[in-house]
């Protein structure tokens, strides 16, 4: 009856192998959820960053190196003025690459977003235009309706048939500029009129206001994380230490405060211009939306799971056609958001939009930020950071007096070190 | 070709179970039974039916013909839902697991504990650790942690945990201990021998004929779509077990159980 021979040592291997084990975790836990003090949690934090799970660190340290060239080549970058406008800049390619990273979780990817926001914004010019005079927030309605509408069609195509998402998105990339032309004519314009459309990109809160939102959302969210935090100490779960809560809800008082002052500088020229504008505070909230989402939904859990291990999560009994198809349509929705804003800025939209350069972007955008291009891993603020920093090298690059040659030629370096950057940190959790 | 049983109902039991796709001819007239608080091994050669046999129990694949019996109720097993209905859940081969999701993420995918619209986060990592706790899965450091930072046998031992985390009274495991080393494959085995000695029951399938003696209580073995033997597993031994696998039947089989008698 076969009791084996039990060959060599297991103890040993068992030992070793449980200390590989031991070590490795140490690297892959988030901080806050192994220390049990201050300065522990920050070794730990220190611990990660040099195992490749570094979030958005690089993209924030790039953020920083950017400023202090450009400032150092142009001391008009880092006025008040110039850093708003950036803001405002950066806004389209986030919604963009907000966008994006829903599919890019997936492993998939929408390369139609460029052109899907330019329908979003054709929809919307027309129908509060004069001919068919929709109140603003209808039309804007309506856009977003639309836009819903294709990502849902290009998505079930994608799923429902079984085409690969770079296929059926490029297909959708050419048909619906195909569409938009259609619409303007040749060189054609829709000049947007409706004040609060318009808004959007150009107005600003108050000061007060400014402050008062500022304060109600801090609020908010420190109440949020100190709820949470103390409902995990009560039920004995491993939690950060009170210190550790608090420093995390003064970094955001602080970082809003920040904010809030730079907006609130006069950035006029002639007359005076203060006050955080209307677009910043919707990709904010945008960014806050599809952050629970993606963090605290079941939706979003699936989302992960699916770029993961789609069998694994197949087999969990995740309906992979269904979720894949909602997370091309949110891709579509937030890309119709951009649209919008992006019409908004220019007070008009034309045929001069180029989807196909936007949704490069979109792309870069969100992959400079942290998201990974193998799917899995991408968060909401990786597309608000890396579109922050295109627009950064863009407005910097600007002031400077480069041109588009040039500016291009920046942005694809900085998109190839993000994407090194990506796959290095990839092939170092492989290896472990 | 029946076990002299104890008695009481079996967990599950098949009458006359066949599967072909097509032409081929994948299972005939399988007739087998599990019990709770038993360890029972599926053995066979490549090709004997194996996978399709688990599929069948676990809602895969459906018979053409025969009979499933789930504590002593016909039943019909048409998808994995209705399997884990029933309380049958199954641990694959690939380690069905999210390299990018943590341990408690693993644990309770597709099946997410919710308050109004949030995850609930903390009923989850609670209920996690308590079953970890039960099957004695100490050596994790966190359940928080990536299960792509952790060893073969802590992978597979989650996948086996996620299985028992619901009501669950079966768990099929297929080749659980094949890419493993020999403490992971220790760690696996003594989960396994926990798992049953909590009353469910464990269907393996493996290759491994020194696991399977180590750890089952019965062994079925399939030869061609057939079961040729279902007995204790002290009725066996090893050249036996090779015989039948291979050949679908052992001179030797009388002989040893003679010898056994004698012992007795």
């Amino acid at each position: 009856m076969a009791k084996v021979d039990e060959p060599i040592t297991p103890a040993e291997e068992e030992v070793a192998q449980t200390e590989i084990a031991a070590r490795q975790a140490e690297l892959a836990v988030p901080a806050e959820l192994t220390a049990g003090s201050v300065g522990e949690y920050f070794r730990s934090g220190i611990a990660r960053v040099k195992a490749g799970e570094s979030g958005v660190l690089p993209v924030v340290a790039g953020l920083i190196l950017i400023s202090i060239l450009f400032q150092s080549l142009d001391s008009k970058f880092l006025t008040a003025g110039n850093l708003v406008n950036l803001l405002v800049q950066a806004a389209v390619f986030s919604l963009l690459a907000m966008g994006e990273v829903f599919v890019l979780v997936l492993g998939e990817i929408d390369l139609s977003v460029g052109y899907v926001a330019a329908i979003g914004a054709v929809t919307m010019a027309d129908l509060a235009g004069p001919a068919h005079d929709w109140p603003w927030w209808s039309a804007i309605t309506a856009a977003l309706l639309i836009c819903a509408g294709i990502g849902l069609l290009q998505g079930s195509i994608i799923t429902i048939v079984g085409l690969p998402s770079f296929v059926v998105t490029l297909a959708g990339l050419l048909f619906w500029q195909g569409v938009l032309l259609k619409i303007l004519g040749n060189g054609g314009t829709i000049p947007i009129n409706d004040a609060q459309i318009n808004d959007i990109a150009s107005a600003n809160l108050s000061p007060l206001a400014g402050w008062i939102v500022m304060l109600v959302l801090v609020a908010l969210f420190g109440a949020m994380l100190w709820r949470r935090d103390s409902k995990r100490r009560k039920a004995g779960l491993v939690a950060p230490p009170p210190t550790i809560t608090l420093l995390k809800i003064g970094g955001a008082l602080v970082g809003g405060i920040a904010l809030v002052l730079l907006c609130n500088t006069d950035r006029g020229i002639i007359v005076p211009i203060q006050g955080v504008p209307y677009v910043v505070l919707l990709v904010v909230g945008v960014l806050v939306l599809w952050t629970i989402l993606l963090g605290r939904t079941r939706l979003g859990r699936y989302f992960y799971a699916i770029g993961g291990n789609a069998e694994a999560a197949r087999r969990a009994g995740v309906n992979l056609i269904k979720i894949r198809t909602i997370a091309f349509l949110l891709c579509s929705l937030t890309a119709g958001i951009a649209g919008i804003v992006y019409a908004s800025r220019l007070r008009s939209i034309s045929t001069s939009i180029d989807g196909g350069t936007l949704v490069l972007y979109a792309v870069a955008a969100a992959v400079i930020g942290g998201t990974s291009l193998f799917g899995g891993r991408g968060k909401a603020i990786h597309g608000v950071l890396g579109g922050i920093v295109i627009a950064a090298i863009d407005n910097g690059m600007g002031l400077m007096g480069f041109t588009a040659a040039s500016k291009y030629m920046v942005t694809a370096l900085v998109l190839l070190a993000a994407v090194t950057i990506d796959a290095l940190s990839r092939r170092g959790r492989v290896a472990t | 070709m029946t076990s002299s049983g104890n008695g009481a109902e079996p967990l599950l039991r098949l009458k006359g179970v066949s599967k072909n796709f097509g032409p081929v001819q994948a299972l005939t007239d399988v007739d087998l039974e599990v019990r709770s608080g038993e360890v029972t091994a599926l053995i066979g050669d490549n090709g004997a039916g194996k996978s399709v046999l688990i599929k069948t129990i676990s809602g895969i694949h459906a018979p053409e013909r025969g009979e499933i019996l789930w504590e002593g109720r016909p039943v019909k097993i048409r998808t994995p839902r209705e399997a884990a209905a029933l309380g049958i859940e199954t641990v694959y081969q690939d380690l069905a697991l999210c390299n990018n999701l943590d341990i408690v993420q693993n644990m309770f995918l597709g099946r997410e504990r919710e308050n109004a619209f949030f995850l609930d986060e903390e009923s989850m990592e609670k209920a996690a650790q308590e079953t970890l706790a039960s099957l004695a899965v100490t050596t994790v450091r966190s359940i928080r942690q990536p299960v792509a930072s952790l060893s073969g046998g802590q992978r597979q031992s989650v996948a086996i945990a996620k299985a028992v985390l619901w009501d669950t009274k079966l768990v099929i495991m297929d080749e659980p201990t094949a890419a493993l080393g020999v403490a992971q494959t220790r760690m696996v085995l003594d989960l396994t021998r926990r798992l049953v000695e909590q009353g469910h029951a464990a269907l393996i399938v493996s290759h491994n004929m020194n696991d399977v003696f180590e750890v089952a209580d019965r062994i079925i073995v399939l030869y061609l779509g057939r079961v040729v033997a279902l007995r204790p597993a002290k009725e066996l031994d090893r050249q036996i077990a090779v015989d039948l696998m291979t050949t679908g039947a052992s001179d030797r089989i009388n002989e040893h159980q003679a010898q056994q008698g004698e012992g007795d």
